[in-house]
């Protein structure tokens, strides 16, 4: 924790005014991370064991594949981004949150549409919509809950003092725009009332996911790094011009991206999403540029913590994007759709990338607003660790085995199951990564929940010792 | 990037651009779409499902069967294919000497090599592929020539691809094919094989019952999870009943017990071997092989 921070009354009272909303936004992403990994790991389990489940509906591959997915994205990714989110807005306003209980009511919807959305896929009332697998009901409270918080980082905008914005800002700033307008036009036209008929309906969708996935979470983890960088070398942002040229290329190129090059709909639109995509290689670098700028030799030695988080999170960023701009190149998309490739570099970008991003945030914002040091500080750095080599163990086997996959499927003459025997090789390493990250998971958990049960203690015995008080001589002459 | 109302109106306008051309482009030109002609007859494609199909299409949504299966063909390309059905007075040994002085002349210079290639372990049966090629001149100047020297030969439009050599289809897929799905279920995963044409290939409905109910009955080492739980397993009556499903030994249920399939499970059943696309469509032309009787 940095000192001489502390000691200014202001950041004090911002963090406060953060301490609720936030423990509820992290609280509840941090369970659903939890239970994400726990119902991924599940999952695979019917390729080790194909009669596992055969008996449990709930658990069925499908299912559980598309919960678990759906919880690492809108159970931890989205609320946790929300929480940090709103925490940098207040810090770069120099003010307290503007209205601090408008977000605590938004995080129990959000959680509850979480809770409502899982338990719909695993009892088969999913959408059927990837990515927007959520029913009706859940679609409805996320985003109700989403633009709460929104309206509650925007107005906490207006009250800064200083008019500079700073790179955080515009990517912060445009992640509020940009999922209430992906998400209402793909869950309008798609599960609520089907209206594009054939194969508008999967074009919408890759709209909506490339939207989420590869604009979104870059804008959202990307400002949290841009803000925490130099917050914890000391230093400011080095390339201001970079960081804008990244900005820009992002949402004018990532967005067109998406459209897959096999996608059985008129061939303009791979074209247009291929064309996006090589495009889409500049905003990574210049972005990378930035952080390499920015991160290297800063001299922090943070052995496990928050600026490790981040360096890796934003190193998996780098590549990650890299290897999904390449799905989109007609050449490399021959062999490598339908396979384990593409379905790993997802994985990479929610939790090399994002996972790691918030989840250092958290190390870091936690013990501030609750002015209190983390109840496990070694088991906080050992998450790192676990979560970074259980990231790489799971994705780069899940790659790897993908490009063998798909090169044995794109030879006509290797049976069909063959190829799959080899990515099942790859698979069982993977599951192990898979383990090792659902560890690093409980470690965040536990953090926070001793965390959460300590403040409320606490809060008890100051009511018990409202309660108990001696009545005041002032109050009696009243 | 000075004043939130400039990071607004960028962010606006980058994604409202986005937004027009792959969202509402697409809905605007294939948001109308209709059934179309099936290639070279009056047949309407595609047709709706049956209704038991259609629920079925339910259950392959609620159970998250596109986690593992795709229902999309591609293809590399259309060729035109020359194959041979009768040789007339010609024996096989002085027809390839004859397609050797075919490949000789300069147009054909290019297919030389394919040529011999072809015919070069060829023991004479019919009917033989002799060439195969996008160019459709080509292959008009080399079907006149083989009927010129009384060699009867048929032209047919193939598509070809890894995809369509592995038997998925004979054709890519198109939009026409999704006409009727809601949701469109294309999946983005091989860990099975790709299911646009499973009625095609597998349309016995007690195939596709018992291989959801046991998948390794069926396919030795399959991965594909069993689907048991779509099944009921009950006491025999006083008779068995019809539709119970006649497993082999190790996937029998206890003496004296049987399995039925749900209502799901059939319906499950009825969408999959409705599953078909390969009739020739104007954007995805070929020569359908009419079963010789
Ligand atoms: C975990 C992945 C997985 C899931 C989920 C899955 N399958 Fe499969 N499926 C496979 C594999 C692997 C094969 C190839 C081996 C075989 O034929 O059993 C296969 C084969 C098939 C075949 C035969 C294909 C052929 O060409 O012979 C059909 C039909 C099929 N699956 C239908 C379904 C249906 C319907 C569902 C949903 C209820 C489903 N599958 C869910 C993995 C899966």
């Amino acid at each position: 924790m940095n000192p001489t921070e502390n000691k200014t009354f202001c950041a004090s009272e911002i963090d406060a005014s953060c301490r609720v909303p936030l423990l509820a936004l992290f609280g509840g992403a941090a369970l659903w991370l939890v239970a994400g990994l726990a119902l991924g790991t599940a999952a695979v389990m019917t390729f080790h064991k194909p009669d596992m489940f055969a008996d449990c509906p709930f658990l069925t591959f499908g299912r559980a594949q598309a919960a678990a997915n759906d919880l690492l994205l809108y159970g931890f990714a989205m609320p946790a981004a929300l929480g940090v989110m709103l925490w940098i807005f207040s810090r770069l306003s120099q003010s307290p949150l503007a209205l601090p209980i408008v977000p605590v009511a938004a995080a129990h919807l959000w959680h509850l549409g979480v809770l409502i959305g899982t338990v719909a896929i695993l009892t088969g009332e999913s959408t059927g919509q990837t990515w927007l697998e959520y029913p009706r009901v859940a679609a409805v409270l996320l985003f109700a809950a989403f633009l709460l918080i929104a309206i509650t980082a925007v107005a906490t905008f207006g009250l800064r003092k200083a008019r500079e914005l700073f790179p955080s800002h515009w990517f912060l700033f445009a992640a509020l725009l940009w999922f209430p307008w992906i998400y209402s036009t793909a869950n309008l036209l798609l599960p609520f009332n089907h209206l594009p008929r054939g194969v508008v309906q999967p074009i919408i969708g890759w709209w909506f996911a490339n939207n989420l996935i590869f604009v979104w979470l870059t804008l959202v983890g990307v400002g949290v790094a841009f803000y925490f960088l130099p917050k914890i070398s000391g230093r400011p942002l080095t390339g201001y011009g970079y960081a804008l040229f990244g900005f820009l290329t992002l949402v004018f190129f990532g967005s067109w991206v998406g459209i897959p090059q096999s996608a059985p709909v008129p061939a303009w639109l791979p074209t247009v999403s291929s064309v996006a995509a090589a495009l889409a290689i500049l905003p990574v670098l210049a972005l990378a540029l930035v952080v390499k700028k920015s991160a290297c030799g800063a001299g922090v030695s943070c052995k496990g913590g928050p600026f490790c988080f981040i360096k890796f999170g934003m190193l998996g960023f780098v590549v990650s994007s890299v290897l999904y701009v390449s799905e989109f190149c007609p050449r490399y998309a021959r062999v490598l759709d339908f396979t384990w490739f593409n379905f790993g570099v997802t994985q990479w970008q929610l939790l090399g990338f994002a996972t790691m991003i918030f989840c250092g945030a958290i190390y870091e914002i936690l013990p501030r607003v609750m002015e209190k040091d983390l109840p496990f500080p070694k088991l906080a750095k050992v998450s790192f660790f676990l979560l970074a080599s259980g990231v790489l163990l799971y994705v780069l086997p899940l790659i790897i085995g993908g490009v063998e996959q798909g090169m044995k499927l794109h030879h006509a003459n290797v049976p069909f199951a063959e190829a799959s025997a080899v990515a099942l090789k790859f698979l069982r390493i993977s599951t192990t990564g898979q383990l090792l990250i659902l560890l690093g998971a409980l470690c965040l958990l536990l953090n926070i929940f001793v965390m959460t049960i300590h403040w409320k203690i606490g809060l008890l015995k100051q009511l018990i010792a409202a309660v108990t008080a001696p009545l005041e001589s002032t109050e009696v002459k009243l | 990037m000075k004043t939130g109302v400039s990071i607004f109106t960028t962010a606006f306008v980058a994604l409202g651009a986005s937004w027009l051309s792959l969202v509402y482009a697409p809905f605007q030109q294939l948001g109308g779409a209709k059934q179309t002609i099936v290639l070279q007859s009056t047949d309407i494609y595609p047709l709706q499902r049956t209704g038991e199909a259609t629920l079925g299409a339910q259950v392959y949504r609620a159970n998250g069967c596109a986690a593992c299966h795709s229902q999309q063909v591609r293809q590399r390309d259309v060729a035109t294919e020359i194959t041979l059905t009768d040789l007339g007075v010609h024996k096989p040994v002085d027809f390839a000497d004859f397609v050797k002085s075919l490949s000789e002349l300069p147009e054909l210079a290019l297919y030389k090599n394919s040529l011999n290639a072809n015919l070069k372990d060829w023991n004479g049966g019919l009917p033989k592929t002799l060439w195969r090629g996008t160019d459709k001149d080509i292959a008009a100047e080399m079907a006149d020539r083989l009927k010129s020297v009384g060699v009867k030969s048929e032209t047919r439009i193939v598509a070809t691809g890894v995809d369509i050599a592995r038997g998925w289809g004979s054709r890519q897929s198109v939009a026409a094919d999704y006409l009727y799905d809601t949701p469109v279920q294309l999946g983005s995963l091989r860990a099975g094989p790709d299911l646009a044409n499973i009625g095609v290939r597998a349309p016995d409905v007690n195939w596709q019952l018992q291989h959801l109910y046991a998948p390794r009955s069926l396919v030795k080492n399959s991965t594909m999870p069993a689907f048991r739980y779509l099944f009921t397993v009950q006491k025999i009556g006083a008779q068995p009943a019809p539709e119970a499903l006649v497993l082999p030994k190790e996937f029998e249920p206890a003496d004296g017990f049987e399995v039925v399939p749900t209502a799901e499970a059939k319906e499950l059943a009825a969408y999959l071997v409705s599953l078909k696309s390969n009739v020739p469509l104007y954007e995805a032309p070929f020569t359908p092989i009419i079963p010789t009787k």
